[in-house]
C-alpha cells in the first residue's frame, strides 16, 4: 500500500448547506500536496473531515491504508489555523511539543526519557530548541507555527496536515516553514498544506488540488494552474494574468469567511 | 518591636477551639482544591458554568436536608446532573450553552428556595450553605471534604497531560485520538465535586470567587500551567488562612473574609504585574 491518503466520495454539509460534494482523490506516500481554492471553498473542512473532526454525510477516508481509528490518528500530525489557538495559555514551547507525546502516554504516567528525546529532536528539526522555554504567546507567528509542526513531529506523525500555516506569517518565516516541510518530505513524510499562496504551491509542491466544494483538478501544479481551471475554481474572485509566459493569479479582496 | 511569642499567641489562640481548628483546616483544604480546578476554570472561561453548578447544587442541598440524606451527596448529584444537562441541551444546537446554563441553574436554585420556604424551621441552617458557615463544619464534613479533595487530586494527577492538551488545543487533541469530549465531561464532573466541597466553607453564592480569584492571581505571574496550579493553590490556601484569622479577631463573616482577602491579593498582584500583562498582550 503506497497511498498516504485515499478519499472516496466525501461530502460534508453545515446546517444543510453543502461544504464539500463528492470529493474523491488520493495522495501517494511522500508527496507534498498544496490545497488551494477560494475562501469558503472547503479547504479547512476537507482537512477536518479527513481527521473525523466534522462528520461527513457520505464517503470514506483511508489514511496509510487504514480507516481513521485511534492507532492511525497517532500517525497524523495536524496543525490548525492560528485563530483556533489560545496564545495566552501559560505553556512553553517545550510544553506544547510534549503534547505530541500525550497520545502515546497512559494515564498516571510521566514522560519517559524517550518522550523527552523525541521532543528535543523535534524542537531541533524545527530550529526551535533555543526557544524551548519561551511562553508560546511570546513567540512570533512563524515560530509558533514551527512549534506546532514540532509537536506533530514529536508525535511521530507520518502524514502532516497543515491548515494555512503561513497566513499571518512574514515572508522570511514562510520560506523557513516551506524549507522545513521540504526536508520532512525528504525524510519520507507526506505533507498536505492548505494555502492561499498559489505561486508558492507552483514553485515548491509536487501536487496541487484545486478545490471549490468539488475537486476542480488534481495534478502537477503546472497542469492544475491553467487559466481555465483557475477561473472555474475561483469564478470571478481571481484574476488570472499571463505575463511573459508566466501565469499570475491575483485573488480579489472579498472579506474572509472561513469554511 | 513585637515579641515573637505574641505573634505565636495570636496564631494559636483561635486553635484552642475545636470548631476553629475544623474551620481552618476545611477552608484551607477547600481553597487548595479550588485552586487546582480554578486554573482550568480561568483558562477555559468556565466561570459562569462554575457559578451555575454552585447555584444548582442548592436544590440538592435543600432536598437532601428535607429527606435527611447526605447534604454533599445531594449537592453533587444536582451539580453533576446540571453539568450533563447543559452539555446535552447545548449540543442539540438549538440554544447556546450560556442560555442552557441560565435556564438550568436558575431552575434548580429556585427549587432549593421553594423547598426551604416550605420548611421554615430549617431556614437558618440552610442559609449557612448560601452564604457559608465554615465554623459549623463537623468532623464528618471534614472527612467528606478530604475524601472529595483526594478524588479530585487523584483524577487531575492521573489525566494531567491529557487534560492540559485538551484545555490548550481541543481540536488537535481530538484529532490525535485523545478522547477530548470524555475529558471535558470529566473536567465538569471534577468541577462539580470541587464546588460541593466549597459550599459550606464560603457559601454557594461565593464559591465561584474561590475558584476564579486565586487562579486569576496566579495567571498574572506564571507562564507555565503547572506553576499556575501550584501558585493558585498557595494563594487560595493563604487567603483562607488569613481570612479565617481576620474573621476570628474582627468578628467578620468567614466566607466573605476569605473572598475579600483573595480579591485584595488579586488587585495587588495586578498592580505589581501590570507591565508583564501588557507585554503578553503585545506578544499575542
Amino acid at each position: 500500500m503506497n497511498k498516504a491518503l485515499e478519499i472516496k466520495n466525501l461530502s460534508v454539509a453545515y446546517n444543510g448547506r453543502p461544504a464539500l460534494e463528492g470529493i474523491t482523490f488520493s495522495v501517494p506516500k511522500g508527496a507534498m500536496l498544496g490545497v488551494v481554492g477560494p475562501n469558503g471553498g472547503g479547504k479547512s473542512t476537507l482537512l477536518k473531515a479527513m481527521l473525523g473532526l466534522v462528520r461527513p454525510q457520505t464517503g470514506t477516508v483511508e489514511i496509510l491504508g487504514h480507516w481513521v481509528d485511534r492507532r492511525v490518528r497517532k500517525l497524523v500530525g495536524y496543525v490548525p489555523q492560528r485563530e483556533d489557538v489560545d496564545w495566552n495559555f501559560p505553556v512553553s514551547a517545550f510544553d506544547v511539543v510534549m503534547m505530541g507525546r500525550v497520545p502515546s502516554m497512559r494515564p498516571f504516567r510521566r514522560p519517559t526519557a524517550r518522550d523527552r528525546e523525541l521532543v528535543w529532536e523535534a524542537l531541533k528539526t524545527a530550529g526551535m530548541e533555543r526557544l524551548s522555554d519561551t511562553p508560546i504567546g511570546g513567540l512570533s507567528g512563524g515560530q509558533q507555527q514551527r512549534v506546532f509542526l514540532a509537536r506533530a513531529l514529536a508525535q511521530e506523525a507520518q502524514v502532516l496536515l497543515l491548515d494555512e500555516p503561513v497566513s499571518g506569517v512574514d515572508a522570511p518565516s514562510q520560506h523557513e516553514i516551506f524549507d522545513l516541510l521540504h526536508r520532512l518530505q525528504g525524510e519520507g513524510k507526506t505533507v498536505v498544506v492548505t494555502t492561499h499562496d498559489l505561486s508558492c504551491v507552483a514553485e515548491r509542491f509536487d501536487l496541487a488540488l484545486l478545490l471549490n466544494r468539488r475537486v476542480i483538478s488534481l495534478g502537477k501544479p503546472e497542469e492544475v494552474f491553467s487559466p481555465e481551471l483557475l477561473n472555474e475554481a475561483y469564478q470571478s474572485h481571481l484574476m488570472v494574468l499571463e505575463i511573459g509566459g508566466r501565469t499570475v493569479a491575483v485573488e480579489d479582496g472579498t472579506p474572509k469567511h472561513r469554511g | 518591636m513585637v515579641h515573637p511569642n505574641i505573634v505565636v499567641d495570636y496564631l494559636l489562640a483561635p486553635l484552642q477551639f475545636g470548631f476553629m481548628q475544623r474551620g481552618l483546616l476545611a477552608s484551607v483544604l477547600v481553597a487548595a482544591i479550588c485552586g487546582i480546578l480554578g486554573s482550568f476554570v480561568v483558562l477555559k472561561r468556565l466561570a459562569f458554568i462554575g457559578d451555575a453548578l454552585a447555584h444548582a447544587s442548592f436544590g440538592g442541598v435543600a432536598l437532601a436536608f428535607v429527606l435527611g440524606a447526605n447534604i454533599y451527596l445531594g449537592a453533587f448529584v444536582f451539580a453533576l446532573a446540571t453539568a450533563l444537562g447543559i452539555g446535552a441541551i447545548s449540543q442539540r444546537g438549538r440554544v447556546s450553552s450560556d442560555t442552557a446554563i441560565g435556564v438550568l441553574f436558575s431552575g434548580t436554585f429556585a427549587l432549593g428556595i421553594l423547598i426551604i420556604s416550605r420548611v421554615e424551621s430549617y431556614t437558618t441552617d440552610l442559609f449557612g450553605y448560601l452564604f457559608g458557615d465554615v465554623l459549623s463544619i463537623t468532623e464528618s464534613d471534614l472527612w467528606t471534604i478530604a475524601a472529595l479533595g483526594l478524588v479530585v487530586l487523584a483524577l487531575v494527577g492521573a489525566f494531567y497531560r491529557q487534560l492540559l492538551f485538551v484545555a490548550f488545543d481541543p481540536t488537535v487533541a481530538a484529532a490525535t485520538g485523545i478522547p477530548a469530549r470524555a475529558l471535558e465531561y470529566l473536567l465538569l464532573a471534577l468541577l462539580g465535586a470541587t464546588i460541593v466541597t466549597a459550599i459550606q466553607a464560603v457559601g454557594i453564592v461565593m464559591v465561584v470567587a474561590l475558584l476564579v480569584t486565586p487562579a486569576a492571581t496566579a495567571y498574572l505571574f506564571t507562564s507555565r500551567f503547572h506553576h499556575m496550579i501550584l501558585a493558585s493553590v498557595v494563594v487560595g490556601a493563604f487567603s483562607a488562612l488569613l481570612g479565617i484569622y481576620l474573621s476570628y479577631y474582627l468578628d467578620l463573616a468567614s466566607g466573605a473574609a476569605i473572598i475579600l482577602v483573595a480579591t485584595a491579593l488579586f488587585f495587588v498582584t495586578l498592580a505589581l504585574t501590570g507591565r508583564k500583562l501588557s507585554a503578553r498582550r503585545v506578544a499575542s
